[in-house]
């Protein structure tokens, strides 16, 4: 099990001593935090949880253990006790804020310790990372393996999804859960726990899809995330008479999702004047998948971009913005956090890696493969804009959108873009990905890149720093990174079932050497050993501090207060009440802004009355007006019917 | 075309002094060979008289009647500048050959030389010299530059602008004395007379044309609002109506479109065709009341483009308004600062980006209505430097005044600045609204003057959902705009008469018979006085409403004298204007300051295929009981079975086409076929 000695021959040992002030300051500080981490976990965490304490997390152990007895390899690293416990020697470690040199202990899953010349128990397996990059392992926040569409499922289902992200340095997914409009959130959310619990290789956590909306959804959505970990709800603003929701509907549900303390995430695109489109093009004859990006222009993502943050900012709920794959919709993002919004924007592998022109290629498979929503922008240059909104911090994680379809499943759709199933690969491709194009470039530096791929995602989402961080306490999921691995990207290599790889042809440099995920070595020169099963549901808090603590405290200012009048005592002119049927509140089951000060609310609902208040009962307000208008102001009771 | 005038008309005629019903009407007929856009620009040039109701689609007006004048005067061969030598010669003959026609009128003229000021509007009805004026000594301020020149407008036209014109005797003369002479105001936004839930806006066509007059604005364009589900024509009808009773100068209409379906479409093109009405506004905001959803914008976007009209759009987010307004009420906040704190201006900058995506998407040029805050106004500024076609309306009010007084403890008060979208209480957005309106990133000024009286407005007094919505400003926007823009040095005068009249004139189609001084042009001009300084106040108004909400505001800059149809309607501070003399003037589709584009750009919006060969790999079964984009597959899936059908062959139809130039498509060399031969698709690459 030894194999430290061919890690270290790859490259020459790098000298520490110029890191040395300073750096462990904030390692030993890190320790003590590591005490508090387990108070940041997930519900029913105990501080000393070992490995059996976490398996009852996920929900079915025995299972797992099977799998790990019949499979030779990892049998053996389950048997063996000192498997779990692993040294990384001599490696710089980078998180989002700093890099230093230091040695990593890690047992049972954790990391235990940092620093120099660690006191270790014997036997136990060591790797001599020789100044090498050793950062947290990526989190890929946007996932949707095993997704159902029409009958059909995405290709790489969680074991080969989960595998094909560990292969590229990711050691957390998390996926959407999608719920057939109609169907129970709770009842969908066991189903893919049902479907990740028995095939996921690594860690994993899911958002919720809110594809419809009524007021039952609410109780559902307060379940989940007080007693399943789920703190982020996906909504629709495309997919329309599917999943898309009207402006009143997600402006309830961040009402909703703000006083649960998860974070709103939409998928941004105008889904009325997609669908107008889409009838346009197919009614000139176009039916191949440029029809896909014909029919979704980038304005019409950066429209609904921009009227995301209006209805966030409305509710001062926090907004995610998944899929972010347009100059225009990025820039509104920017422009909306320069204006004091908290918003969040995700670029994919996808519009981070490639662009839309393959659109157009004459090979109708290929073309197909490249489809998704919203499209890849013809724009060439768009990749690059991305990387430097990224590299600035204008947006802040990158998933992958990993959604595959084979080319039979594609096929659907030959004859009606509409049809071709959406999604494309990007999971594995990720990092290297980020790597090649901002950090070799001098777009960024190494501390941001992991705050791209994994520390911003972990504290968006609640997980930080027991995920996201390389710190005693956190979960022993590493990758150590080479900046100096180039491969080029290929169908033929990589991880996912499909045919086609988008990124296909694509050489990249930067790689990881080893992946450690759960503490266990999953990959080590470029062989993968990973277990169906072995990934754990990883559930996440709500009111994320991250995102939390500047919506608390603008929700705190946002009182709004009447102004105290004197009562009108003028003429009211008569109306005739029949045409005004224009009714100003949506409709009475809404209105989910019910914490606003229950006290003061006046016994009679003025806007209910609103309509019946005819000139016949003017006099109706004077016994039942509300006590703080009702107060003399300073000066004396205001005539209102002076001029001036 | 004889049908064209409507009995209406006629019966207006009536009302009107025998001797000013039209003298020509015998000369009806206009001459089809001007039918094309763009000779109106040239003629304008021309110095001569323009034949407009050639180029007018819909009905005529009583101006048709006064052609005889200028026809002998036509020159084929003319340069283009009234400066020039030319034109004074063949001024000089026109003013012959008019006296050679016009002999014996003359001579009646020259009998008519005592007119006392007191009763001098009683004079300019009995007498025919009134039709004749001149201005001596003005400097004539256009869009485009500012010269001195005197102005000889007969018949309600401008004949003549030169140096020592000779013009028959006994013509009023006015003596500007240097003083600014700049095309009479366009109101592009006003809502005079407005039916509001059994009452009517306190200032009907008649008052509030006066006071436009008063304050140096010679035509309205006012707003057709048919309730949802009535007729779109039978409202046109009715607004021209009123109008024609009572409007004291010149007016076109919009036409608000407040639901949809195709039998409103099939009206929206009859007014177009018909009636002369080219812009159509369509609301986002007013939920379940006049709200379009954003397939409905889509569908009268298009249909706008396509016969060349203007889409107008009132841009807030009504859905998040609506839940806003029932969260305020549930907060007890009735008062009308509920209003403002319900329609926060991000709703409206989101509604306005939401209408330029889809103006954009369908290639409809956008005129945003009533810009009251500035992240509405940048958005406009924004798409104009990604080169929308779209053009921003900010009122009298959002420029002159802020929403603070939504905070007054005068419930009145505060509920007389009660509009949509609200005012913003930034105190900083006027001055902010006048510089991107100097840069040209707002286009048009219009005051959305649409007066409600205390009484009325206090049907929401329990509740600010129900305080009818409207402001003053059509006797204000001209002296606001000169005092906060021109006086502080925003802008100079010529971009004052460009946005104040001859913008909205060129957005309208009316160019140049309005919004510019030229031979041939409608004689509505102003006398403005740079150094009058006033007090706006509603004491003094000419409004019927109690309130006025720039109320003691000073303002440097006012009208001396307004001419309108060639006529002295303001004189000394006095108005003489007589209701029921304004006419409809009908506005001609494609207007060419937002057309043009729009063209272009439509000839190379075409799309093509990918010519691909037939994919004959395998196909995933899969259940069409949730259909992935379900509004277009239910309707437009054009194959149901894996069958070759018809369908295949628009690809291969299109093959031969393959022409290198299609401007959507990326890069020509994806479009080539290989040199393989044409790739078989199942393979993997």
């Amino acid at each position: 099990m030894s194999r430290s000695g061919e890690v270290a021959s790859l490259s020459p040992p790098m000298t520490r001593q110029g890191q040395f002030c300073g750096v462990f300051c904030p390692v030993d500080g890190a320790e003590g935090a590591g005490l508090g981490l387990d108070a940041c976990r997930g519900r029913g965490r105990s501080s000393g949880g070992g490995t059996d304490d976490r398996l009852t997390e996920t929900s079915q152990p025995t299972r797992k253990v099977q799998i790990r007895e019949s499979r030779g390899k990892e049998a053996l690293q389950n048997l063996d006790h000192r498997s779990d416990r692993l040294l990384i020697k001599g490696a710089k470690i980078v998180n989002d804020d700093q890099s230093f040199c230091a040695d990593v202990y890690m047992e049972d899953g954790l990391i235990k310790q940092i620093g120099e010349n660690l006191i270790v128990p014997g036997g136990v397996k060591t790797i001599d990372a020789h100044g090498r990059t050793l950062m947290p392992g990526g989190i890929d926040v946007h996932t949707r393996f095993q997704m159902p569409d029409r009958g059909m499922t995405s290709a790489d289902d969680f074991y080969h999804g989960t595998k094909a992200a560990l292969a590229g340095g990711t050691t957390m997914i998390i996926d959407h859960v999608v719920p057939e409009p109609g169907a129970s959130l709770l009842s969908s959310f066991e189903q893919w726990r049902e479907w990740a619990d028995s095939k996921s290789c690594c860690d994993y956590s899911l958002h919720m899809d809110i594809t419809e909306w009524h007021r039952g959804l609410q109780d559902e959505m307060e379940t989940l995330v007080k007693d399943h970990g789920v703190n982020s709800f996906l909504v629709y603003l495309v997919y329309k008479d599917l999943f898309q929701l009207t402006d009143s509907q997600v402006y309830e549900v961040f009402s909703v999702i703000r006083d649960l303390g998860a974070v709103a995430q939409v998928h941004a695109e105008n889904g009325d004047i997609v669908a107008e489109e889409q009838r346009r093009i197919l009614s000139q004859g176009i039916t191949g998948p440029e029809g896909h990006v014909l029919s979704r222009p980038e304005e019409v993502e950066a429209e609904a971009v921009n009227r995301s943050v209006t209805v966030a900012n409305q509710t001062n709920c926090p907004l995610y913005v998944t899929k972010v794959m347009s100059k225009s919709a990025a820039d509104v993002i920017a422009q909306a956090r320069k204006r004091g919004t908290v918003v969040y924007g995700e670029p994919i592998s996808a519009s981070l890696g490639t662009d839309g022109s393959h659109y157009w290629s004459k090979n109708w498979a290929k073309a197909a493969a490249f489809v998704t929503s919203p499209p890849l922008s013809p724009d060439p240059t768009t990749p690059d804009y991305l990387n430097s909104l990224l590299s600035c911090g204008d947006l802040q994680v990158t998933g992958s959108a990993h959604c595959p379809f084979n080319t039979a499943q594609r096929a659907v759709g030959k004859d009606d873009f509409t049809l071709i199933p959406e999604g494309v690969n990007g999971t594995e491709e990720r990092l290297a990905l980020i790597w090649d194009k901002c950090v070799v470039t001098g777009k960024m530096d190494e501390n941001q890149f992991v705050a791209v791929t994994s520390t911003n995602a972990a504290k968006i989402f609640n997980l930080y720093p027991r995920k996201g961080r390389v710190a005693v306490g956190s979960d022993a999921d590493l990758v150590l990174w080479d900046p100096d691995l180039t491969h080029i990207i290929s169908a033929k290599s990589h991880n996912s079932t499909v045919e086609y790889n988008i990124f296909e042809g694509t050489e990249v440099r930067g790689g990881p050497l080893v992946v450690i995920s759960q503490g266990k070595i999953v990959l080590e020169e470029g062989t993968l050993h990973v277990t169906e099963g072995t990934g754990r549901y990883i559930p996440r808090k709500p009111f994320p501090d991250y995102v939390y603590k500047r919506i608390k405290a603008r929700s705190r200012l946002a009182e709004l207060r009447g102004v105290p009048r004197g009562l009108y005592d003028g003429p009211v002119c008569d109306v005739t009440v029949t045409p005004k049927v224009m009714t100003p509140v949506s409709s009475t089951k809404t209105s989910p802004a019910k914490q606003a000060n229950q006290a003061n609310q006046p016994s009679r609902n003025l806007h209910q009355s609103g309509f019946s208040l005819s000139g016949a009962q003017v006099d109706d307000n004077i016994p039942r007006r509300n006590t703080s208008r009702v107060v003399a102001p300073p000066g004396g009771r205001a005539n209102i019917t002076t001029l001036g | 075309m004889a049908e064209r005038r409507e009995n209406r008309d006629i019966a207006d005629e009536h009302d009107l002094p025998v001797y000013l019903a039209r003298p020509g009407t015998a000369d009806q007929v206009p001459r089809q060979k001007y039918g094309g856009l763009f000779s109106s620009v040239r003629d304008a040039f021309d110095g001569k008289s323009i034949d407009f109701d050639a180029l007018s689609v819909g009905q005529s007006t009583p101006r048709s009647a006064r052609r005889e004048t200028g026809r002998g005067a036509r020159s084929p061969a003319s340069d283009s500048c009234w400066s020039s030598p030319g034109v004074e010669r063949r001024a000089e003959r026109v003013a012959v050959e008019k006296r050679a026609e016009r002999s014996l009128e003359a001579a009646l003229e020259r009998s008519m030389e005592t007119r006392s000021r007191r009763d001098k509007e009683t004079l300019q009805y009995l007498e025919q010299t009134s039709e004749r004026l001149l201005i001596k000594g003005g400097r004539i301020v256009n869009d485009d530059q500012s010269f001195h020149a005197d102005i000889y407008m007969e018949d309600g036209h401008i004949k003549q602008i030169g140096d020592n014109l000779i013009v028959p005797g006994g013509v009023k003369t006015v003596e500007a004395n240097g003083k600014m002479v700049i095309p009479g105001g366009i109101d592009i936004h006003t809502h005079l007379q407005m039916p509001y839930r059994g009452t009517a806006t306190v200032d009907d066509f008649g008052q509030g044309t006066k006071a436009a007059l008063a304050g140096g604005t010679t035509m309205i364009v006012d707003h057709v609002i048919p309730e949802p589900g009535c007729s779109l024509v039978e409202a046109f009808d009715q607004w021209r109506q009123w109008a024609d009773d009572k409007s004291c100068c010149d007016y076109s209409l919009h036409v608000d479109i407040t639901h949809w379906n195709d039998s409103v479409q099939q009206e929206v093109d009859a007014l177009i065709k018909e009636k002369g009405v080219n812009s159509f506004q369509v609301y986002m905001a007013y939920k379940d009341y006049y709200q379009m959803t954003n397939s409905e914008l889509y569908e009268v976007f298009t249909f706008l483009a396509e016969r060349g009209g203007i889409a107008q759009v009132h841009a807030e987010n009504g859905e998040i308004i609506a839940e806003e307004q029932a969260r305020m009420l549930q907060m007890g906040i009735t008062g009308p600062e509920g209003h403002v704190l319900s329609r926060p201006e991000e709703l409206e900058a989101e509604a306005v980006f939401r209408a330029v995506t889809i103006a954009s998407q369908t290639n409809c040029p956008l005129y945003v209505t009533r810009v009251m805050s500035k992240s509405a106004a940048d958005i406009i500024s924004l798409a104009r430097k990604k080169g929308n076609v779209v053009f921003g309306e900010p009122i009298a009010a959002s420029l002159g005044t802020d929403g603070t007084h939504y905070w007054s403890k005068n419930w009145a008060k505060a509920a007389s600045f009660v509009t949509s979208p609200p005012l913003s209480p930034d105190p900083t957005t006027p001055d902010y609204l006048h510089t991107l309106l100097s840069s040209g990133d707002l286009s048009v000024t219009g005051s959305a003057h649409c007066t409600f009286s205390v009484a009325q407005k206090a049907i929401g007094k329990d509740d600010f959902t129900q305080i009818p919505e409207g402001v003053n400003g059509v006797e204000e926007r001209m002296a606001l705009i000169w005092d906060k823009a021109v006086t502080t040095g925003k802008m100079d005068e010529n971009m004052f008469v460009a946005v104040t009249s001859t913008n909205a004139a060129k957005i309208l189609n009316l160019y140049p018979r309005k919004g510019r001084i030229a031979v041939g042009s409608d004689a509505d001009l102003v006398i403005w006085d740079t150094d009058a300084v006033r007090t706006v106040t509603a004491k003094t108004h000419n409004s019927a409403a109690e309130y006025n909400i720039f109320e003691g505001l000073e303002l440097r800059g006012a009208p001396q004298v307004v001419v309108c149809q060639g006529k002295i309607v303001l004189e000394d501070g006095n108005l003489h204007t007589s209701s029921g003399v304004g006419r409809f003037i009908p506005c001609s589709p494609y207007p060419d300051f937002a057309y043009k584009r729009i063209k272009a750009r439509k000839q190379l919006a075409v799309l093509k295929a990918v010519p691909r060969g037939m994919y004959d790999g395998p196909v995933s079964e899969y259940s069409l009981s949730r259909g992935g984009t379900p509004s277009a597959s239910a309707r437009s899936s054009p194959t149901k079975q894996p069958v070759r059908n018809l369908h295949h062959s628009g690809f291969t139809l299109s093959g031969p086409s393959i022409p290198e130039d299609l401007p959507i498509r990326p890069a020509g060399r994806r479009i080539t076929v290989p040199p393989g031969g044409r790739s078989n698709i199942t393979s993997l690459s």
